[in-house]
């Protein structure tokens, strides 16, 4: 095992491939969390006073609340007075075009493969670019806008369509549902909003790019997706940090509301830096993502490939109130060195004949800790729920640890609730047989690995899967042995 | 020479496996070793591919010039040896095409060579699924998921069309095997017979011999290659059994 170790050796030094930062002049609030730094970031956005006031009451209750200590994860106190709550590039105030945006910030996300530029933009895809604290930019406007379609940053939406944003932020996820999602509900910065309206089938992918910049900063973007009555949409959520010694803090919130016949799918591909391989630095992410499945025959489907942070807590949800309707989670989450990840679901069951389906990939390596937690709560009224889980836990290696947390609250009889679960390892005998055909041992656990997401890969859009399969790789380069 | 094995011993844990094979192979030549269960067989199959489970304390091997015991597995691979499994292993969510598809490019990267694409790939897949009779269907489920005996045997010698390889290790291929699947994978590796190219097959039992025909036998007991022969050799053993080449062994 000796050349195990050797390329183990060679390969955990890569480092994080977007670990980079650029230098641009920004400019932040002072240190700390208070009620005037709450009203510092409401004023530097222009808020109406009736956001200003949500902001208060969120931060509020923030204090009166604890953070969760039942997840499957350790880290240390965070200190919330020492984390920057926002921080921008310095820029005009809302560029009018792209030729106003700092080149330096279109380079950043050039660099990142996200081209914000006319010539170059991604064919049939929309972006929203998030750079710490703000919206840099949003491509394809002017094309989706012709089909009533609104996508932009949050702050824009705030100003340009008050009526929508005051109706559904926080319908879904209330301020006070949890520690985290109140703190985003007090500081949020920015993020992206997005309306498809009555019958429309958005015609390309809309992405959201979050980039964290700047040090010592939190970033706590706010999403919120409306899809009309018997409308589609296919959301991709994309994300990146530099490497920093420090950990840093991203809780965000994500809500999306599906009407009648509406269907929203939304994928993440999460690759936030996760620390270097002794556990120094990296993301704590701890968002709260949930869809409200508000119509008759509606369907969200949330896919995840979770490959970053240094802590993951993240539990996309589906609540199925509209009868007929759909919910669907497909996780691959991959752990490796020291990260953590505790992450799953949650089906809530109201709405008669709904349907719920868990597809659970989780892969831990080094020695990671990777837990799935899962809860479906079939309620009273909502006969002939059905739900179908699958757990499959792969480990490498013999430090590291896979979890399984599945809860099943059932209150009507005529629900019928399957639950399957698998732990396997990567067998020595699937790699020799990989190499006696010719390829490297890299190359052997790369393919094995990526057969083993392959359900849930095949639910990403084929640009995205292409490159979350690369991830699943780097990810795991060097821990085999 | 293609393949020269000199004094080859190898170990797993305490337990001397191989204790001094002495074998050499020429392009165009197929060799046959037999033995009774234990002798060996299956480990000198492995040792020569690179399999990390066994220790190889002495001896050394030469395959086209070059050490072949300082190789890595698929390194060995690159160099054209191709070894059928006893037990191919399942891989799921991985089809048979893509499996290949990975394997052949980095082969080809390893010489040098261009990367097939798609559709120069998709052809040589056609031409290599004819020739072994090998159903389109069964290249697209996850490799050997799921797959019988029959067939699992089968898209091993579909593999071994498509890798070309120099020199062919076929371990104990004729295992699990209902006669009409033996005829049909032995007539796929006849196919692939060329001069330029040498099989060895590893069996227990002469039928596979009848199909395979060698030029060389070899008995492999404790060990060691005990006796050495034709075609007529496995003919004999089939007839009288091991017990004789036991007692030979013993004898001297």
């Amino acid at each position: 095992m000796a050349s195990d170790q050797r390329i183990l050796d060679d390969l955990t030094s890569k480092e994080y491939e977007h670990g980079w930062s650029v230098d641009i002049a920004s400019e932040s609030a002072p240190k700390g969390l208070s009620e005037d730094i709450v009203k510092f970031i409401s004023a530097r956005k222009g808020e109406p006073d009736w956001l200003l006031e949500w902001r208060l009451k969120s931060y509020r209750k923030w204090l009166e609340m604890t953070p969760p200590e039942w997840a499957n994860i350790h880290y240390p106190a965070i200190d919330y007075q020492s984390i920057i709550y926002y921080s921008a590039p310095r820029q005009k105030a809302s560029p009018k075009s792209l030729e106003e945006v700092d080149p330096e910030l279109l380079k950043t996300f050039e660099r990142l493969g996200i081209s914000l530029t006319e010539q170059k933009r991604l064919s049939g895809i929309a972006v929203d670019a998030v750079f710490d604290s703000v919206s840099v930019a949003t491509t394809f406007r002017e094309t989706l806008a012709e089909l009533g379609i609104i996508f932009c940053s949050f702050s824009e939406a705030v100003r340009e369509h008050p009526e929508l944003v005051r109706k559904y932020l926080g319908s879904v996820v209330p301020p006070h549902d949890n520690y985290f999602a109140a703190l985003n509900s007090a500081v949020f910065s920015d993020g992206s909003f997005c309306y498809i309206p009555h019958g429309v089938r958005c015609p390309m992918e809309l992405s959201t790019y979050f980039r964290i910049n700047a040090a010592n900063t939190g970033q706590f973007e706010r999403t919120l997706i409306i899809a009309d009555e018997g409308s589609y949409v296919s959301y991709l959520e994309g994300c990146t940090a530099p490497m920093r010694d420090e950990n840093q803090l991203h809780a965000a919130v994500v809500e999306i509301i599906a009407l009648k016949n509406a269907e929203v799918k939304y994928s993440t591909v999460q690759n936030w830096y996760p620390g270097d391989k002794d556990g120094k630095g990296g993301i704590y992410n701890f968002v709260t993502k949930r869809g409200l499945c508000a119509g008759d025959h509606s369907k969200i489907s949330w896919t995840q490939v979770e490959t970053g942070s240094a802590i993951t807590w993240k539990y996309p949800s589906c609540v199925l109130k509209g009868d007929y309707s759909v919910g669907e989670f497909y996780s691959v989450a991959v752990t490796n060195h020291h990260q953590q990840a505790d992450t799953g679901t949650k089906m809530v069951h109201i709405g008669k004949h709904t349907r719920s389906r868990i597809v659970s990939k989780g892969i831990s390596a080094g020695k990671s800790q990777n837990s799935y937690r899962g809860q479906v709560h079939v309620m009273k009224r909502a006969v002939n729920a059905r739900n179908h889980s699958q757990c499959d836990s792969l480990l490498m290696g013999d430090r590291c640890g896979a979890h399984t947390f599945p809860y099943i609250d059932v209150e009507n009889s005529s629900a019928r609730v399957e639950h399957e679960a698998t732990t396997s390892k990567i067998g020595e005998d699937q790699i020799f047989y990989c190499q006696q055909r010719g390829m490297d041992e890299e190359s052997a656990v790369a393919l094995i690995v990526n057969g083993y997401a392959k359900e849930v890969l095949n639910q990403l859009p084929m640009e995205f899967a292409v490159e979350a399969q690369k991830l699943l790789a780097l990810t795991l380069e060097g821990s085999v042995g | 020479m293609m393949l020269t094995i000199n004094n080859l011993q190898a170990r797993v844990g305490d337990k001397a496996i191989l204790r001094g094979i002495n074998l050499s192979v020429k392009a165009g030549e197929v060799h046959a070793i037999m033995g009774p269960n234990g002798s060996g067989k299956s480990t000198l199959a492995s040792v020569l591919t690179g399999r990390e489970d066994y220790e190889v304390t002495g001896g050394d091997v030469t395959f086209n010039g070059k050490d072949l015991l300082s190789l890595s597995a698929e390194d060995r691979a690159r160099e054209g040896i191709f070894l059928a499994f006893q037990y191919p292993v399942e891989i799921p969510g991985v089809s048979t095409v893509n499996f290949m598809k990975t394997a052949l490019n980095q082969i080809r990267e390893y010489r040098g060579e261009q990367a097939l694409d798609a559709v120069a790939f998709l052809a040589r897949m056609k031409e290599k699924m004819k020739l072994v009779e090998i159903d389109q269907s069964l290249l697209s489920r996850s490799l050997n998921e799921g797959f019988s005996g029959g067939e699992k045997k089968r898209n091993e010698i579909f593999q071994m069309a498509m890798l070309e390889p120099k020199l062919a290790i076929l371990d104990e291929t004729d295992s699990g095997l209902d006669i009409d699947a033996l005829r049909i994978v032995a007539t796929g590796v006849n196919k692939l017979r060329t001069p330029q190219n040498a099989t060895i097959v590893v069996t227990h039992y002469q039928r596979l011999l009848d199909y395979i025909v060698p030029d060389f036998v070899h008995v492999l007991y404790q060990g060691r290659i005990v006796k050495s022969g034709g075609r007529d050799l496995a003919l004999q053993l089939e007839e009288k059994g091991y017990d004789w080449i036991k007692a030979e062994a013993a004898a001297v």
